[in-house]
């Protein structure tokens, strides 16, 4: 049988939806694989590792060990799929092992490297930037609260790089689940729906993830600029 | 009240920062919607709130990662080889 032909090698995030493995198709490509079916194994490999490493990376210090979780998660499914039940999507069951193995690295890894030791950006956004129930406008913007424009860094430059650099580095002080979700959604471009199955959670919680994840780096974000203009 | 008006209608931009991310999903019913559309149109500062969320996203989506190598392209079809010519033997 023919997969879907997808490059890898793309820092691009991939649209998930070119791979999502739907019903009969998810059953037959298990089968392939159960069989020993190599080229379907190298076609999953290749689609899939991409949007795995940016997943694995949000959760982990250096490239070189987000690649090895992935590594290692493609061997522990080469190991599990005889006994994969199909209970969930085949991708799903991959990025859930993924995510997990990912998670207990970074755990490790953060008990012996700095990363840590980052402060973690707020949530919310600062009350003090509103005007408060006493005043007139309740709830809105202050003059000196209110959020401006960012200026667009040159692509390639230095201090976009920088910027992106230091934007991952807030990202892996999210707590765990918020951390995953963002990592899922717009580091790597998977679907809610995927995020939902792969995490097991409920389309309003990943929302709620999604939320405060996003809101705690745009504060950090918004901070780098400011940081950038002074 | 004038003061509502002129920032954009009931909602205050304090409740539509958390709205924000509803809003960019579609999650939010069709009245709730319209109200931060209407916010939007009328203030600069949700406005541009709204484009930081999402240069913010955009930003995540451009992170530069590694991939996986040719040698451990291999060593992976090495190891699903093995695997099943152990399974088979």
């Amino acid at each position: 049988m023919r997969l879907l032909e997808v490059r890898a090698g793309t820092a691009a995030p991939l649209g998930a939806g070119a791979l999502a493995s739907d019903g009969m198709r998810d059953k037959e490509l298990v089968e392939c694989l159960r069989r020993g079916d190599e080229q379907a194994f190298a076609e999953i490999v290749v689609a899939w590792s991409p949007i795995m490493v940016r997943i694995a990376r949000m959760h982990v210090s250096t490239d070189a060990s987000a690649e090895e979780v992935v590594q290692e998660t493609w061997l522990a499914v080469i190991q599990g799929l005889p006994r994969f039940e199909g209970r969930s999507s085949l991708k799903t069951w991959v990025l859930r092992i993924l995510t997990n193995r990912a998670i207990s690295r970074g755990l490790r890894e953060s008990r012996t490297t700095p990363m840590s030791s980052l402060v973690p950006p707020d949530g919310a956004v600062d009350p003090n930037r509103f005007h408060s129930a006493d005043e007139s406008w309740p709830g809105h913007w202050t003059p000196l609260g209110r959020p401006a424009p960012l200026a667009d860094d040159p692509e390639g430059s230095a201090l976009a790089a920088e910027r992106r650099a230091a934007l991952v580095a807030a990202l892996q002080c999210l707590p765990e689940r918020q951390r995953s979700v963002v990592a899922m959604r717009d580091v790597a471009g998977l679907t809610s729906r995927e995020v939902c199955a792969a995490l097991e959670i409920t389309p309003v919680n990943q929302r709620v993830l999604l939320h405060r994840g996003r809101t705690a780096l745009r504060t950090a974000l918004e901070r780098l600029h400011r940081r950038g203009e002074v | 009240m004038a003061g509502a008006k002129e920032h954009g209608g009931e909602l205050s931009c304090q409740e539509l920062v958390e709205l924000v991310t509803d809003y960019l999903e579609g999650a939010l019913d069709e009245r709730t919607s319209a109200r931060v559309a209407a916010h939007l149109a009328d203030c600069d500062g949700c406005a541009d709130y709204v484009e930081q969320m999402r240069a913010t996203v955009s930003m995540l989506g451009r992170v530069e990662t590694s991939s996986l190598d040719e040698v451990a392209l291999a060593e992976l079809m090495a190891a699903f080889r093995t695997f099943h010519t152990d399974q088979r033997g």
